[in-house]
């Protein structure tokens, strides 16, 4: 490790790359988008899928303003293994969310809850 | 790395290294993090509409009692960020303010999340009365717990900035205490969404 820092050309270390005109904007955006959410839902006359499919993207646009203004994500030298592992974090997270209400709306679908208790008697039955 | 080996590193270069190693470590432990509260928010997805014939969300979560907490929460992670400002300028004094200040934000979040709970069982909806509100409780304690760890962890850096001044292993850790608040606040931002805005319409 040593040996090593005497060839490699060193830029700044992680924290120096922090700047209050990054926090602020943050900050402003998350206080907005977080109102205008607000905003949205509390307004009767909206359907319920305009008001998912608004916040959700609303939430989305948040996630990315916070990650990249807050968390620093992108700010990183490469190779950027923070980034490596966020976007596999987002597919895990994807999969695992996605997956367990398509299943379990598919079950819903499929059998009612008549045929449940029909199908628990006759696993007693047996 | 071990512990030692960072203290004792000589030259700032390997200090610089090695706090960055440091932080991708801990970039994957709030990135696994990430897929706990994931397979939490897949369990409320799954629960949410089974009430067993209580009250649901629209019925028990108020919106502007949450708005306010979410608000908190919002200018803590910002005065998070400005006691990490004051770090990189190496002046103790804000940086400690700034602690001060977010982890009294922090603290005024919880106790509004623990009088929101206590309402909740002593209303007699508890944990144990749906499916629904136990994946609630489930979900929002879990980042409820993540908070109180994370103003415990809040106060030792306070202490340890008093104590020992602004040094490489303190600045270290609190880059990583910075991320840790500033990830809650992330994962706020979906159970603000998904549980209380898309509750308060029944979806």
């Amino acid at each position: 490790m040593n040996d090593k820092s005497e060839t490699i050309v060193i830029e700044h270390p992680h924290h120096e790359t922090l700047s209050l005109p990054k926090y602020i904007m943050g900050f402003v955006f998350s206080i907005g988008l977080t109102l205008f959410a607000y905003s949205l839902a509390t307004h009767q006359s909206y359907s319920k899928d305009f008001i998912m499919g608004t916040l959700a993207v609303l939430a989305v646009v948040q996630f990315v303003v916070q990650m990249v203004l807050f968390l620093h994500v992108g700010s990183e030298r490469k190779p950027r293994w923070k980034l490596a592992v966020m976007f596999l974090m987002l597919a895990v997270v994807l999969i695992l969310v996605g997956g367990s209400i398509w299943i379990m709306n598919n079950l819903n679908y499929r059998m009612t809850p008549q045929q449940i208790q029909q199908y628990l008697k006759s696993q007693d039955s047996l | 790395m071990s512990e030692v080996a960072v203290e004792t590193l000589q030259t700032p270069h390997d200090e610089a290294a090695a706090t960055e190693k440091t932080v991708v470590g801990f970039w994957v432990y709030l990135m696994t993090d990430c897929v706990l509260f994931a397979s939490l928010f897949a369990v409320y997805a799954v629960l949410h509409h089974n009430t067993f014939g209580g009250p649901g969300g629209q019925e028990l979560l108020k919106l502007p009692y949450v708005l306010v907490e979410t608000m908190i929460l919002l200018t803590s992670s910002f005065t998070c960020g400005l006691a990490m400002l004051a770090a990189q300028r190496r002046n103790k004094q804000q940086v400690l303010v700034w602690l001060g200040v977010t982890a009294l934000l922090g603290l005024s979040f919880l106790g509004l999340e623990l009088s929101e709970f206590r309402n909740l069982v002593l209303d007699g909806n508890g944990w144990r009365r749906s499916g629904f509100l136990s994946s609630y409780f489930t979900l929002v304690g879990t980042h409820g717990l993540h908070i109180t760890f994370g103003l415990i962890w809040m106060f030792v850096m306070m202490f340890y900035v008093a104590k020992r001044g602004l040094t490489n292993g303190v600045m270290k850790r609190l880059t990583l205490i910075s991320l840790f608040w500033h990830f809650l606040d992330v994962v706020w931002i979906f159970i603000f969404t998904i549980v209380y805005l898309f509750g308060s319409r029944g979806i």
